[in-house]
C-alpha cells in the first residue's frame, strides 16, 4: 500500500500500482497513470476506459475477447492501444482491479 | 555468494501434438495468456494437433470418453468406460464440453488463434506432420504463419529468456 501524488492529488495504490479507492479516479488521474506506463491517452482510450469502469461497476469479468466485441474496439486495436500486456495496463489507468481473468 | 539474476520471460514456444479438447486447449490457454502478458509467443502444432489449426476439424474437437480416468458423469459420478464407447457419447460429452467452455468466455478454436495472433502471437504447422496426414497450407485456418521444420523452429527460440513448453 502506497500513496503517490498524481495530477494533483494523492492517490492509494496497492503494491502492483493498482488504484485501491474507486472514488479518487478522475481522466487527470488516469492520464498521469497512463504517462507512466508509456502510453498518451487519446479520445479511442477514453472510450475503452468508460467501458471497462462501467462493466467492472457491473460486476463483469473483464476478458480481452469481451473487450475485443465491446464495440469500442476489437482485439487488435485493443493490443495497439495498450501495447504489451493490455489488460493489466488498460485496468490500471481506469483504476479498477487488475483482472483476475485468464483469458 | 553471487547474486543470482532473474532473467523474465521473454518468449514462449508451445508446442501440441495431440487432438483432445483438453491438450489444445492447455496450448491455447497458455498461449493467449503469454501474448496478454506482453511475452512473444510461438505456437506448434504437429501431428494431431494439426487439427486444431485445420478448418474442416478445428471446432469439433473431442475429450476423450474411454480410458480417459478424469471422466465422471454430470454431478460427478463414475463415468463407465462401457459406456464411454457406446457411438454418439464422445460426441455428445465433448459437445457438452465446448458449451461449458463458451459460458466461461472461452472461445471456440478458430475464435482462439485470431485472439492470439491480434495481439502478436504466431501460430506454425509442423512440415512432417502435415506431409504425413496429407495437408496442404490451404486445409490449414488462415491464421496459420507457416508450415516450418524442426530446424525453422529451434532457430525461432534464440535469445536468453527463451522457454519451451510441451503440452
Amino acid at each position: 500500500m502506497a500513496v503517490k501524488t498524481l495530477a494533483g492529488v494523492s492517490i492509494d495504490l496497492n503494491d502492483e500500482g493498482y488504484m485501491t479507492d474507486a472514488g479518487q479516479w478522475t481522466k487527470e488521474v488516469a492520464a498521469a497513470i497512463a504517462t507512466e506506463e508509456g502510453i498518451e491517452l487519446t479520445d479511442k482510450h477514453y472510450e475503452l476506459i468508460d467501458f471497462i469502469r462501467n462493466k467492472v461497476a457491473s460486476g463483469d469479468t473483464l476478458t480481452i475477447r469481451g473487450i475485443g466485441k465491446s464495440g469500442v474496439v476489437n482485439a487488435k486495436e485493443f493490443y495497439q492501444l495498450f501495447p504489451g500486456a493490455p489488460l493489466k495496463k488498460a485496468t490500471k489507468i481506469s483504476g479498477v482491479p487488475k483482472p483476475t481473468s485468464c483469458i | 555468494m553471487e547474486k543470482e539474476e532473474k532473467v523474465p520471460l521473454k518468449k514462449i514456444l508451445l508446442i501440441c501434438s495431440k487432438a483432445s479438447i483438453e491438450d489444445v486447449y492447455a496450448a491455447l490457454v497458455m498461449g493467449n495468456g503469454a501474448v496478454m502478458e506482453g511475452i512473444e509467443t510461438k505456437l506448434f502444432f504437429t501431428f494431431f494437433g494439426l487439427d486444431a489449426i485445420t478448418k474442416k476439424t478445428m471446432n469439433k474437437l473431442h475429450t476423450a470418453t474411454t480410458g480417459n480416468p478424469g471422466m465422471r458423469m454430470p454431478g460427478g459420478l463414475p463415468f463407465p468406460t462401457m459406456l464411454g464407447g457406446l457411438p454418439g457419447v464422445e460426441a455428445g460429452v465433448s459437445a457438452m464440453m465446448r458449451s461449458q467452455m463458451e459460458k466461461l468466455d472461452i472461445p471456440p478454436t478458430d475464435e482462439f488463434l485470431e485472439l492470439i495472433t491480434a495481439g502478436g502471437g504466431e501460430i506454425y504447422a509442423c512440415k512432417l506432420a502435415m506431409d504425413m496426414f496429407k495437408l496442404t497450407l490451404d486445409d490449414l485456418h488462415e491464421e496459420v504463419k507457416d508450415v516450418i521444420t524442426v530446424g525453422d523452429l529451434y532457430e525461432m527460440c534464440d535469445g536468453p529468456g527463451t522457454q519451451i513448453v510441451f503440452t
